[in-house]
């Protein structure tokens, strides 16, 4: 193998960490919340991604239970497991800001200082490869803004388109 | 052709230096460019065609008197011209300049069906076709009250012509079919298609997006109604098609769109209509575009459709041989009669991130639904990674589209 393929091999890594393949393969909470009190689909009609977020929250306006079902590539997948383990025992308004500061990390928005997002969140690091593919932050994005449309309370679709 | 011309022209390997895009490094490899299917690089005449126009012979066509005017009215129409020659059209009047193969048909479900539809009627298609091919037909039987059928295709991917045969009857008023699947690769059985639509009288639309980069097109000999095609495909700028029509029905068409440029005469108490094929090119028409097809056509007819095909035929086998034996790899599409298209899947990776591995080794394909969303549920899956070949690839991209796969396989292991 050359020292290209090496270098190359290596940034594909930085994309494809472990724990993202772990979580593609092997998707947390993934099924239907029959009695879900929230929920928003989400579709990426450039790649074909389609997922599900399922959300209840109690009566003080916390995520007891998070759930998502579809289909969609490896980033989308693992990304929308990786969010229904951390939201679950978020408030309503944690969820929110946990939603901008993925976004903003993941796009680079402008003027976005990375902000220390707590060690419950740690994980979402995982995902930080994805800023170096610009044709993949959506497919990264797509359940967050799900997840943000559902606890807005918009019972809805999300394109990223 | 005969042996010894065949012999005086340079190796069909040799072309690929026409095409400045390919001679480029992605991501520190190579370019390996097998998307052609969705839009072919453009060689240097194509390039210098549209560059000296811009910078030399810029100006309305059809209109002024002077020098450059008549400058770019001759490059326009001297475009028609081997256009018309290249696909053996009996009149240049029935080459029409559209803005690509959507446009050429909607401009026929628009303008030569809407008028003809009445609630009862039928408009025949397959499931194979590419959404342009779709929802034109969608729209116009909304708009009359027509059904639209579709036959089916095989597990191989090949059209069922029986099938199809048996979805003809006395209502059907259109069938409009691709010659070529841009998903699949399926070569369309059109002499029988079109034969079966002659007996009934059924006028035929062929979708040739994916045809004509790949073999010769004589629209005579095919007899067909209607033939529609973009520039983009066969390594000319996005933005310009073609709309074949036969003439006599072209002539009995109500104008698609109307403005300038399609009238003879304008008053307030009515207008007439300009002859074809202006009829049906409203407004300043994508002159460039047109240019830079014309010299595109010109290129391919130099190099000679048939030592194309016969190129991209053989690559074809090639590439399926050499996917087909990757462990864990899924062809899509494996009719019998193909054109340099292959869709495939790679163990449970989905094909967005095969396409980004891919794409970090300097390999371009195409991944997703291909505007084919009918063809990628009739097999159970939300997209596919698709390879295809123009007269440029050789049998070096296919080995670095394998070892690109393996590459992925490993990641994903």
């Amino acid at each position: 193998m050359s020292a290209v393929d090496i270098r190359q091999g290596d940034d594909l890594r930085e994309l494809y960490r472990e724990l993202i393949l772990d979580h593609a393969r092997n998707p947390r909470h993934f099924r239907k919340i029959e009695d879900a009190t929230h929920s928003a689909q989400g579709i990426n009609p450039l790649c074909g991604d389609k997922l599900t977020l399922y959300m209840r929250l109690d009566e003080n306006d916390v995520i007891s239970e998070a759930a998502f079902e579809g289909s969609g590539c490896a980033i989308s997948v693992a990304s929308a497991s990786l969010l229904t383990d951390l939201v679950t025992g978020l408030s309503r308004s944690d969820a929110l800001d946990c939603f901008a500061e993925i976004t903003a990390r993941l796009t680079r928005a402008d003027g976005h200082e990375p902000r220390d997002i707590g060690t419950n969140l740690d994980k979402l690091r995982a995902l930080d490869g994805v800023r170096e593919y610009p044709s993949r932050v959506k497919c990264a994005t797509l359940a967050w803004h799900a997840l943000n449309s559902a606890v807005q309370g918009h019972n809805t679709t999300v394109s990223t388109e | 052709m005969s042996q010894a011309q065949t012999n005086e022209l340079p190796s069909i390997e040799t072309y690929r230096s026409d095409f400045p895009a390919l001679q480029q490094e992605v991501n520190g490899h190579p370019l390996t460019y097998l998307d052609s299917a969705a839009s072919a690089q453009q060689p240097d005449v194509v390039i210098d065609a549209v560059a000296n126009y811009q910078r030399n012979d810029h100006a309305n066509v059809h209109r002024g008197v002077h020098t450059l005017s008549h400058r770019a009215t001759e490059a326009y129409e001297g475009a028609r011209d081997s256009i018309q020659s290249f696909i053996n059209a009996a009149n240049r009047t029935e080459v029409v300049f559209t803005s690509g193969t959507t446009e050429s048909i909607n401009l026929i479900a628009q303008s030569f069906c809407r008028p003809r539809l009445k609630s009862g009627d039928q408009v025949l298609i397959s499931h194979m076709e590419h959404h342009s091919n779709i929802v034109p037909w969608q729209l116009v039987c909304e708009q009359t009250g027509a059904e639209l059928l579709v036959a089916p295709i095989d597990a191989d991917g090949a059209l069922n012509l029986g099938a199809f045969e048996a979805l003809l009857s006395d209502r059907t008023r259109m069938i409009a079919i691709a010659h070529v699947s841009n998903a699949l690769g399926s070569i369309n059985p059109v002499e029988d298609i079109i034969a079966l639509a002659r007996a009934r009288s059924i006028p035929v639309l062929l979708d040739g997006a994916q045809g004509v980069p790949h073999m010769a097109i004589d629209v005579q000999a095919l007899d067909c109604d209607f033939y529609a095609f973009s520039g983009h495909k066969m390594f000319g700028p996005t933005g310009i098609g073609v709309l074949y029509g036969r003439e006599t029905l072209l002539d009995a068409m109500p104008p698609y769109q109307g403005g300038g440029d399609m009238i003879l005469e304008v008053s307030f108490d009515g207008t007439i209509y300009n002859d074809l094929p202006y009829k049906f090119e409203a407004g300043t028409p994508n002159i460039s575009g047109v240019i830079g097809l014309g010299a595109a056509v010109s290129y391919l007819a130099s190099i000679g459709m048939q030592r194309i095909a016969t190129h991209e035929q053989s690559l074809l086998e090639y590439m399926m041989q050499e996917l087909a034996v990757i462990d864990g790899l899924q062809l899509v599409g494996t009719a019998a009669q193909k054109a340099g298209v292959q869709s495939f899947l790679v163990d449970d990776i989905h094909p967005h991130d095969l396409g980004t591995i891919l794409d970090h080794q300097g390999v371009a394909i195409r991944t997703g639904h291909h505007c084919a969303m009918p063809v990628m549920e009739f097999y159970g899956v939300p997209g596919t990674a698709r390879a295809s070949l123009g007269l440029y690839n050789n049998r070096e991209d296919v080995d670095r589209l394998t070892r690109a796969i393996q590459k992925a396989r490993q990641i994903f292991s």
